[in-house]
Order: C-alpha cells, then structure tokens, then sequence
C-alpha cells in the first residue's frame, strides 16, 4: 500500500513531521530571505527562511507556532524543496496548491506531500496547509524582482 | 439551570466560549422577531402607532440598562455597536481632548486589544503615556498594584472587571476609591463581567465603563457606553449625522443635542437595543449572584476534574470567575479545539486578543474555557472524558 492509501501511515508522517520538524530554527546569515506568516482566521504564526544559490535551493528554514498541520506541511515541503531548482521549486508549490485546492495536479511531483491531499474535506484546514506555501512563494517573488 | 430557554442547546454540543460570546434565550429571539414582524419603524421620527410602540421600546431599554448598573440617570446611557466603539469613544471623543504629552495612563498586560490599541494610537497622536501595571504571580491584577504604579502624571486607569482570559474579577470598588481620592479617570471595560458580578457604577467611582449585549445573552451589534454625565456632556461624538443634532443652517451653524442622543448618530441598532432589554430582564430574573454562584461552583468541579488529567497544564485555577484557560502538554491549542470540536465541544483557542499576556504567561496560546448559566455538571464530565482521551489526539485532529 502506498502512502496516498494507507490512512495509518500518512497520520505516522503528519505526526512525525509535527512532532520533529525538519529544520525548525533559524540562522543568523543574510544571505538567507525571510518571510513570516501567519493566518488571519486562526493563530498559526511561522517565520521562514530561504537560501538560494545559483538557482538551487539550498537550505529552507523555519520557526514559530502552529498547529500540527501548518507545522507538519511546513516541514514536508521545505524536505521536498531543498535541492530543487527554483523552476521546479515552483512547479512543485503550484502543485501542491492545486492538490489542497481540489485542482488537477501532477501527483508524482509531490513526493510525501500527498498526505494533505484530503485537506480540502476540512474547510478550516486549508489556510493551516498553505501556510508554508504563501511565505516561500513570497520570498521567491521576492528573488525574481531583486 | 434554565437550558430549556437556550434553544441552541437542543443541538448535541457543550458550549464552553461564553467568553466570546453567549447563546441567546429564545424571548430574546422572540423579542426581535416581534419587533421586525409586527412594528418595524423609525425611532424618535414618526407619529403613527408602530413609531410610538418603537420609541417606547427603545427609550425603556435606556432604563432596564441604567437600573442594571445602578447609574444616576438613563442620560448617562449612550447604545454603541459594542464595547470596542465604547472603548474608541472614550478614548478619541474624550480622552484625546483633555490629555497632554507626558500625562499617564495605566494599563495591564492582560488587557483586551480594544483596552490597548486606541490608548497606543492616543501615545502615538498626542505623546501620552501607557504603561502597564504589574500582575501579581497568579497574573491577576491587584488593588495594591495599582496603588504602587500610580505615580503624579497618572490621569487614567482604565482596566477590564474581569479579565477575560485569567478571569480574576478587579476590586473595582477599591480601585475606584483610590483613583477618585487622587483624582484619576477610571475606565472600566465590563465585558466580561456584565451579568457575571454586580455593578454599581456609582458606589465604584466609575467615570466610564464599556460593554456589549452579546456577551450577556443579548444580540451582537449593540453595546453599552456609561460615562457621568458632566463627562458626557463634554465628550465629543465621533459620527456627526440625523437624530444627534439640534438645528444645522446653511450658513454653517448647527447645535448638537445633549448626551445620550448627541452620540448616536443615525438610525442606531433598534432590534438589538430591544432584544438587549429583554436579555436583561432574563438576567434580572436569574439574579447576577445566582448566574456567579453557579459559575463558581461549576469552575469548582471542572479544576477538581481537570487536575486528575496527567496531561493537563492549567494556568488560572484560582481566579473566581468561569473562566478557565489550559493546555494539553506538547499540544498545540488550536489542535486541542479541533479535536473537542469532534465531541461537539466548543472552546476557544488561541490568545484571546490579549496579546501582551504572553510576556508573564510565557505561553502565546491557550484552550480557553469560558462557563456561563446554561452549563452543567454534565457538560463538564463530557469534556473531561474527551480529555482523558486525548492520547489519541492526533487520530482525531488529523
């Protein structure tokens, strides 16, 4: 059984990923960008960093307070961006978000991320899996205009 | 007691966040629907039957609210949308004449953002300044606290009755006392207390004080602002429009009316002032002292409860009121509500608008619950059973 079937084992990776975020902390270095945010409707907030060279993405961090959602999705998916190329980077952001959206999405660019992809059944939900997604879209925005 | 009344309650849920807002009895419903099905008008501009029926309504509420917290005179009664216009009126149509740079006005951590930010934008504007009085190690705000930070520039304190998230009700009387023998303002924001412990606006030397109908059985949109009536009568409103003036001429001349009128501009919240009546009248009938014996008790046996639970951190088991804040060890609180939320438990997560607390808590976020007439013993061991099922938190929450 694979992750998009077997109910138990996405719980097993949200929960992991809750409870030992990936790179939760952030460094002293300028050469990183920064992004906090947070949702209007309920009381996530997070700080994230974002290091790009020549084009990769090299390093991804966060910090803050949020619910296991936020906080689980914030860790899975800076895990599936470090390494990538910024084109891909956003191909794979756009993806999620159409997944979480109940949009059509290319389900092999996701990697471990597919666990949210019943999300959209818990309406309040949605904001909390996107929380990462809106700070990094930002700081590559950012990125593309400097 | 009374959840016959509450026809929410005929729904499968405990409703513990009264603190945001309360269920309404059904004459309070009913109230409002006989106002919109069987004498809409205007107040205070017609002559025929359904306008005298309105204006008597309305103007009576003026009444059941002055009694309710025993002021001198219905004209010290001024309806707003709710606490936070009060608050902003006080602040901006008052404060914000009489105050100078350098003049003080104390403040507390654990005060409601509606109690904070005008105050700040008033520091920003005209150089005042806010300052906060300490709270004690149970983070409640004692009399004698206020006495030590009251220095020769303070002017104003202005202080919630009750908190509403530690939810320890303020020696109003005494704190009243010692700013009125140094000639300070007191302002009190009463939102949490209306309905939940007596006021007595006189006998606590209150110059102002703010609170909403929602939070004390009534309708949303409608609120209260008490202030002296010298001090009424020298505040300037905020909205200028129909119904608060006396004449306006085309050369520019105009004469507003005096204080309630000249501060309700437009045509006000006519359903909910009513509905606001007749919430009070309900309260009336309970009697304040029953709704606050009953909180009292029922806080009693949930912290008797909760503290059996290995995982529960509670942060405010002494404060007397139904307030009641916690966390689940290693939880977040908006997890916690989500998972209560699947045993149709209803509470409050989050910072609860006091966002300075966190400096003394040392925690931004709590599960709040907030207990209120209509609760029972039963709603409590279902939410405690639920909590002692919370090793299986995230089986439900994710």
């Amino acid at each position: 059984m694979n992750i998009v079937e077997d109910k138990e084992l996405r719980r097993e990776i949200i929960v992991d990923n809750y409870q030992n975020p990936m790179n939760r902390g952030l460094v002293e270095d300028s050469t990183y960008l920064k992004e906090n945010t947070n949702n209007e409707s309920c009381i996530d907030n997070i700080d994230m960093q974002l290091k790009v060279v020549n084009d990769i993405i090299e390093d991804v961090r966060f910090d803050g307070e949020a619910c296991a959602i936020s906080t689980s999705a914030t860790s899975i998916l800076i895990r599936s961006l470090i390494g990538k190329d910024v084109m891909e980077a956003r191909r794979i952001l756009q993806n999620y978000r159409n997944m979480i959206e109940e949009k059509e999405y290319d389900q092999d660019l996701l990697g471990e991320l597919v666990v949210y992809d019943e999300i959209s059944k818990q309406p309040n939900r949605i904001k909390c899996a996107l929380l990462p997604y809106h700070a990094v879209c930002k700081m590559l925005n950012r990125l593309d205009e400097s | 007691m009374n959840r016959e009344d509450f026809p929410m309650l005929k729904e499968d849920i405990v409703y513990f966040d009264n603190g945001a807002t309360t269920l309404k009895p059904q004459c309070v419903i009913d109230k409002m629907v006989d106002y919109y099905s069987h004498y809409t008008s205007n107040i205070h501009r017609g002559d025929y039957e359904a306008a005298i029926k309105t204006n008597q309504e309305y103007d009576g509420v003026r009444e059941i609210v002055r009694d309710f917290i025993c002021a001198k005179s219905t004209s010290e009664i001024v309806f707003t949308k709710g606490s936070t216009e009060a608050l902003n009126m006080i602040v901006f149509g008052y404060f914000m004449h009489i105050l100078h740079s350098g003049d003080e006005v104390l403040i507390d951590k654990a005060e409601h953002a509606s109690n904070v930010l005008p105050w700040y934008v008033l520091q920003e504007r005209i150089g005042i300044q806010v300052k906060c009085i300490s709270l004690n190690e149970e983070y409640e705000l004692t009399s004698t606290n206020v006495e030590k930070a009251i220095t020769d520039k303070t002017k104003v304190v202005a202080i919630s009755h009750v908190s509403n998230v530690i939810g320890d009700i303020r020696d109003v009387n005494h704190i009243g006392k010692i700013c009125h023998e140094k000639g300070i303002y007191f302002v009190v924001d009463a939102s949490q207390a209306v309905s939940h412990t007596s006021i007595d606006v006189v006998s606590d030397h209150i110059d102002f004080m703010a609170f909403s109908g929602h939070k004390m059985m009534g309708p949303t949109g409608v609120g209260v602002l008490y202030g002296k009536y010298d001090l009424l009568d020298q505040m300037e409103p905020l909205e200028y429009g129909g119904g608060m003036n006396q004449f306006f001429e085309s050369d520019g001349t105009y004469e507003l009316k005096l204080p309630p009128t000249k501060f309700e501009a437009g045509t006000p919240p006519i359903a909910e002032v009513i509905g606001l009546g007749e919430a009070i009248r309900y309260i009336n009938k309970i009697g304040v002292s029953k709704i606050r014996e009953h909180e009292l008790n029922l806080k009693k046996y949930l912290i008797s409860e909760m503290e059996k639970i290995d995982n529960v951190i509670l942060y405010n088991k002494n404060s007397e009121s139904g307030i009641v804040i916690f966390n689940l060890d290693h939880v977040f609180s908006q997890d916690t509500s989500i998972y209560l939320n699947h045993y149709h438990i209803y509470i409050r997560a989050g910072n609860h608008c006091t966002k300075m607390l966190k400096d003394d808590l040392r925690i931004k976020n709590t599960c709040r619950v907030s207990l209120y007439v209509y609760n029972t013993k039963e709603d409590v061991d279902r939410f405690v059973d639920a909590l002692k099922k919370s090793y299986d938190i995230f089986k439900i929450v994710i």
